[in-house]
């Protein structure tokens, strides 16, 4: 089992990503993280999907994802062949702000992107084992809470998805 | 304005004509009404079927698909209306078979309140159609149908379910017909790749003991011709699948019987033996491979199929040919020597003599009192036509009467074959009528599943479509009982079952019947009913405890087929 990234183009339509979960969960295989967006593309989406999963199974998955009939493309990526970063937010109360949290927050190259009278909202970009870190020692510092993003990725290669959207 | 507008529900209509769909299979209710009173005026363009319940119509649609080759339409309600076409729609979609259904849907300022036979079918019905849409407006109806047909008939045909809400049907827009000639998210054709047809080629002109296996994608790609010609050309043995049988007459000297947990001895075993093996056109079921870990691993596997998703899905293929059989076919057939494999050949008549005389002689030829479905099916098939319709339930008697039954032409196979949908044969059997009156549709049942749609007795009545049903009537829901006795030690449970008189249930709806419980009188019985004018139901009493063989038992190899 391995970590893979699953890309795919589709076209905007109801119900499209409903179809591309079912997929999985047919088959009894959690999505570890989804996210969807715009492409480049006028009226051309993107979502991209990770899984850990065999690599026959995941191509077998690709293969289920790309007949549905509005899905233009898949691609299965390994972690290595992808550049990609997730988004996490922290919540902490601001009676925890003190001289030691303002160091952790340098070494992290995290930021404060929101103070209120009660809290601060930290954002911290990169890959899971980073933003995971960051939220063990925050829960020293009474989190109240944490958000992750999924994957937003793009593939090392070079090819665009002009070519199946014709 | 309004008099040059078109009402959505005339637009449906007229969408439907558009698409030379001849016959509609239906049932009316509150939110397709709208539809259903238009159809009023149609009446002279296009038929429809009131059957007696929406399950009823769904696998009258796939009847009617199977054997026309055209794509089937069923019309339903909201609510308990769509959700009856559920079976139907997973039944067709696992054996590709081409639908539009057509569902009302409550007025869209009401969708998702709850109101009166709200359900959303789109959301139930995705995993179970190939596409299936929502059309909220008058103007978009036209084109999802044009799109449905589209999707429904090309590439892999499957159902397509289309949910208008009744506002759409009530409201008024202008009618400009366009079919659908593709989009791109979807490629319907895909060109055969040279290479992978020199790989095969290569691999079958050195192999001597290839083995072809063939599937419903032959009959699916209308792509007969092309596989006998290359069968004529290379010389290979050829066995079918389930729904494949058809596609080559088993008259042909290379075809060497049916594959799958209860086919026929040789083709099973020898799938172990064959140095080659070429599918064509079929997905690997479970019942055609049985434990794929031990299933044809001394072979190379070519593997001709359009679905990409099939491909190294269940067999690995060293070489997959991806595309249209009918083309991939015919380029093969241009590359492979002209040989013969007699040698080859006779080993599976080898083993076909020992199914003879461990299988088939007891089953045609019975020494005991009891009658047994072979014999039955052997019966009906002596007298059948060339081009007899077999449409067939789930259970003992699919198996036997696919056994047993003599395919010579394509289309003469309609069975629920990947679902296994108890209650398809009758109504199926009545939408395969419908498409030709003039051609004899044989409907074999068991007493069980005949009586999950037994009320489409009712639609065979009014519409006095001419199916002959053939109930095998053993009193059990005999395969389960079959399992009971070999794999639970005779722990019989729930499996009988204590009937009606089917006769009678018969004869109230006028239907001429007819009840055999003993050798003497069954030949004439089934001259009889082959003979009747209009519809027939003739029921013949079969030994209560008798088991379907060969079998590949769940879990074995396909060369742990057993005799008995």
């Amino acid at each position: 089992m391995k970590r893979y990234t699953i890309f795919v183009i589709t076209e905007n339509f109801i119900g499209i990503l409903n179809r591309i979960t079912i997929i999985f969960t047919r088959r009894g295989i959690n999505i570890d993280a989804l996210t969807a967006s715009e492409s480049r593309l006028p009226g051309i989406h993107r979502i991209t999907i990770e899984v850990t999963a065999t690599e026959e199974t995941v191509i077998q998955l690709v293969n289920q994802i790309e007949k549905i009939i509005d899905v233009i493309k898949a691609f299965h990526h390994e972690d290595d062949a992808v550049v990609y970063q997730e988004i996490a937010l922290y919540k902490i109360p601001v009676a925890k702000l003190d001289g030691g949290l303002e160091k952790i927050i340098r070494q992290h190259n995290a930021r404060i992107i929101a103070a209120e009278k009660e809290f601060v909202v930290l954002e911290l970009t990169g890959h899971k084992e980073q933003t995971r870190e960051l939220l063990e020692i925050l829960k020293e510092y009474d989190l109240l809470e944490f958000a992750r993003s999924g994957r937003v990725a793009v593939a090392k290669r070079m090819l665009t998805i002009d070519s199946f959207v014709k | 304005m309004k008099g040059t507008m078109t009402r959505g529900a005339d637009i449906i209509v007229q969408s439907l004509i558009a698409e030379q769909a001849e016959i509609i299979f239906g049932y009316p209710g509150g939110a397709i009404m709208p539809t259903y009173d238009a159809l009023y005026d149609y009446h002279e363009q296009i038929k429809h079927v009131l059957t007696r319940h929406e399950q009823g119509a769904i696998h009258a649609a796939q009847g009617y698909a199977r054997v026309s080759g055209k794509v089937g339409v069923c019309l339903a309600t909201s609510g308990p209306g769509a959700t009856n076409l559920i079976t139907g729609l997973a039944d067709a979609l696992i054996d590709s078979t081409p639908l539009v259904c057509i569902t009302g849907q409550v007025a869209a300022h009401l969708l998702g309140t709850d109101a009166f036979q709200e359900t959303d079918v789109v959301g139930m019905s995705m995993p179970g159609t190939k596409w299936n849409i929502q059309v909220q407006r008058v103007e978009d109806i036209a084109p999802a149908i044009a799109k449905g047909f589209f999707i429904a008939r090309s590439g892999r045909p499957g159902p397509v379910l289309i949910d208008i809400t009744k506002n759409a049907q009530t409201d008024f827009g202008e009618m400009n017909y366009a079919p659908c000639l593709g989009f791109r998210s979807y490629k319907t054709h895909i060109p055969v790749e040279k290479t992978a047809i020199q790989q095969a080629a290569e691999l079958i002109n050195q192999a001597e003991r290839p083995y072809v296996l063939f599937g419903q994608g032959v009959v699916l790609g209308k792509a007969e011709a092309e596989l006998k010609f290359f069968l004529d050309k290379s010389g290979i043995p050829a066995a079918s699948t389930l729904l494949g049988s058809g596609a080559l007459s088993q008259d042909h000297p290379n075809y060497v019987g049916k594959l799958g947990m209860h086919g026929n001895y040789a083709p099973n075993l020898l799938t172990n033996q064959c140095d080659v093996l070429i599918a064509v056109g079929m997905r690997f079921d479970d019942r055609v491979t049985g434990d794929l870990k031990r299933y044809a691993k001394q072979a190379k596997v070519i593997h001709l199929e359009l679905d990409a998703a099939e491909i190294n899905k269940n067999v690995k293929a060293d070489v997959p040919v991806h595309g249209d059989c009918k083309e991939s076919l015919s380029m093969l057939t241009a590359e492979v020597e002209a040989k013969t494999h007699d040698e080859w050949i006779g080993k599976f008549r080898d083993l076909e003599k020992m199914e003879k005389d461990a299988v088939m002689q007891h089953d045609i030829t019975p020494t005991k009192n009891g009658l047994t479905m072979g014999e039955v099916i052997n019966q009906v098939n002596q007298y059948k036509a060339d081009d007899a319709v077999l449409v067939t339930d789930v259970g003992q008697h699919q198996m036997i009467a696919w056994r047993y039954f003599n395919y010579k032409k394509t289309r003469t196979q309609v069975t629920s074959g990947g679902l296994g949908t108890m209650g398809f044969a009758l109504p199926a059997a009545l939408g395969a009528q419908m498409y030709d009156y003039s051609r004899q549709v044989v409907c074999v049942v068991g007493d069980g599943g005949i009586q999950m749609t037994i009320q489409e007795l009712g639609t065979i009545m009014q519409t006095k479509a001419p199916v002959k049903v053939v109930l095998l009537n053993n009193n059990y829901l005999g395969m389960v009982r079959q399992w009971q006795q070999m794999f639970f030690d005779k722990r019989y449970s729930f499996t009988e079952l204590d009937n009606p008189d089917f006769i009678k249930i018969a004869e109230a709806y006028g239907i001429a019947a007819q009840k055999v419980s003993a050798r003497e009188g069954l030949k004439e019985a089934i001259e009889d009913m082959l003979i009747h004018d209009g519809p027939y139901f003739l029921e013949v009493v079969v030994e209560k405890e008798d088991n379907v063989f060969p079998m590949i038992a769940t879990g074995c190899s396909v060369e742990e087929v057993r005799l008995s």
